[in-house]
């Protein structure tokens, strides 16, 4: 993981993180919350869309237009709706890692 | 069981170490220190095989076994599309095959006590389990005993409620589907909370939209223990009075107090209603396994209350509970309970290795109800933790007013994803 990652992961926490690993875990954690919905490992079945390998930039800026509603959108606008932007970029650089 | 050097550096990285010197006292580290920690998870539903996925991924030196006692997985999510004749059976029920793959260990058993201060769980084979967490994810209990004559009744066939998905399911199909043109399905909400608050009123679509097909001319009468529709108000009004006008009577503080059987009527404080087919739901708790455990800690010592970073109990150590048999302004569904079961599996990971559980910020629900054979509506709400106050609701989520065609095909893609997320 890169350190400006890490470092924004970090950010998202409430109490001081100790280690690498678990801001790594909190994120996986945040992540995982997704695929109840977008599928195992972020490979969806059917209509919703699969998150595994979207590049970053593109994720991140659809969440935000999704949030402000500049991009139509049912469901997504109400769960963007609660997410900040550096959840959107950490979630981003894991989506993005997955295969 | 020994520790395998390699993986443990390759899991644990550097915090682990300071696990074998200070995480044993307060951290239930005595069988750690003996080998790979033992995590024992009692059901197999979408909380409890989940969270055995998930603490397997993060956590690959934990023994992960799960006591169930069912062959096979049937969802509750989608069975009431089973009652419109949109799905079958078969559409809904999955195995268990693929959990070994991740290294999960299942028991086909029964748990019939916990002994909490020894960390063992007793089955009905005789055998037991020792643990250093265990993890409690039985869904509900359902308490036909709450009203009068039921169990007869269901003894005799004659009344299910079908809130856990299986052969109750199928029974009422068939019930449905005998039942003459000009019928009367009489069916009831219980009293909040309770497993899946969306789910009666989807149920009355469901039904409504075979009986619009199959049975025009039948009645459908929802007997609500509440005092209004307890979920997704809008959409359940709009698609009653759009697809199925003058086929539904909703009435409201109508709690069933008892079933007769043999004259097929439900009884309410008010009046005798005569059913063709009767689908009573009665009001539910915790499941059984979390009384062993004394776990059924509320004031009414129904629901099992827990802190929210790791879902451990908040008066029994070293036992989590996840799913509907959580209180918590966290709603009682199937794609909660696997969040429940991701944050839990998450924390448990910490709290082996001595460190605090993982405070997992943000958590989300989201529940789709069909409206009828071509339309859905969904509930998407976004909770925030807050260590006062748990998972805080946060604005601007909620219900759509009306059904349409791409939410059914998002809610169909909804389930296959989750039935994979937690089985496959």
């Amino acid at each position: 993981m890169h350190k400006k990652s890490i470092l924004l992961i970090a950010g998202l926490s409430f109490a001081a993180l100790g280690t690498a690993h678990a801001a790594d875990l909190r994120t996986q954690a945040i992540s995982a919350t997704c695929l109840s919905c977008h599928g195992p490992n972020g490979k969806s079945g059917g209509a919703i869309p699969s998150l595994a390998g979207l590049e970053k930039g593109y994720f991140v800026q659809a969440m935000k237009d999704f949030k402000s509603g500049a991009r139509p959108a049912s469901i997504m606008k109400k769960h963007a709706a609660g997410y900040t932007d550096a959840e959107f970029e950490a979630m981003g650089a894991y989506f993005a890692s997955l295969k | 069981m020994t520790i395998n050097r390699r993986d443990f550096l390759k899991v644990s990285g550097a915090g682990a170490a300071s696990t074998l010197i200070t995480g044993c006292a307060s951290q239930g580290g005595a069988s750690a220190m003996k080998g790979n920690p033992k995590v024992v998870i009692v059901g197999a539903g979408f909380g409890g095989a989940t969270c055995a996925k998930y603490l397997r991924k993060w956590g690959p030196n934990i023994e992960v076994t799960i006591v169930e006692p069912n062959d096979n997985f049937v969802s509750c999510p989608i069975s009431n599309w089973v009652l419109a004749g949109m799905k079958s059976m078969n559409d809904i029920t999955h195995g268990y095959g693929n959990l070994s793959k991740h290294g999960i260990k299942m028991v086909k058993d029964y748990v019939v006590g916990v002994d909490t201060g020894k960390r063992e769980v007793k089955l009905k084979s005789g055998s037991s389990l020792s643990y250093d967490r265990l993890v409690l994810a039985p869904g509900v209990e359902v308490l036909t005993d709450s009203v009068g004559g039921y169990k007869e009744a269901e003894a005799a066939g004659k009344v299910v409620h079908a809130w856990k998905a299986g052969p109750q399911t199928a029974h009422l199909r068939k019930q449905l589907e005998a039942m003459p043109d000009g019928g009367v399905f009489v069916m009831s909400v219980p009293t909040a909370p309770y497993r899946c608050p969306p789910g009666p009123y989807e149920r009355a679509c469901m039904v409504a939209s075979y009986f619009k097909k199959a049975k025009p001319k039948s009645k459908i009468i929802l007997l609500d223990g509440n005092p209004d529709i307890a979920s997704k108000k809008g959409l359940f009004m709009w698609a009653w009075n759009t697809h199925y006008p003058g086929m539904i009577e909703y009435r409201a503080n109508n709690a069933p107090r008892a079933v007769d059987g043999n004259k097929m009527i439900v009884s309410t404080e008010f009046d005798d209603v005569k059913a063709d087919v009767m689908n009573v739901v009665p009001k539910q708790r915790a499941g059984e396994v979390c009384g062993m455990a004394g776990a059924r800690n509320d004031s009414a010592g129904v629901w099992c209350t827990v802190k929210l970073d790791s879902f451990e109990s908040t008066t029994v150590p070293n036992v989590h509970i996840i799913g509907d048999s959580v209180l918590s302004n966290l709603p009682k569904s199937g794609h909660m309970a696997t969040n429940h079961a991701k944050i839990a599996a998450a924390s448990i990971v910490e709290m082996l290795a001595g460190r605090p559980p993982i405070s997992v910020p943000v958590v989300a629900n989201t529940c789709y109800s069909a409206t009828s054979d071509t339309t859905a509506g969904y509930v998407a709400n976004v909770f925030r933790f807050d260590k006062e106050k748990g998972y805080v609701t946060q604005p601007d989520g909620g219900a759509t007013g009306q059904g349409d065609e791409i939410n059914l095909a998002y809610a169909e893609s909804w389930a296959q994803n989750i039935w994979a997320e937690a089985l496959s």
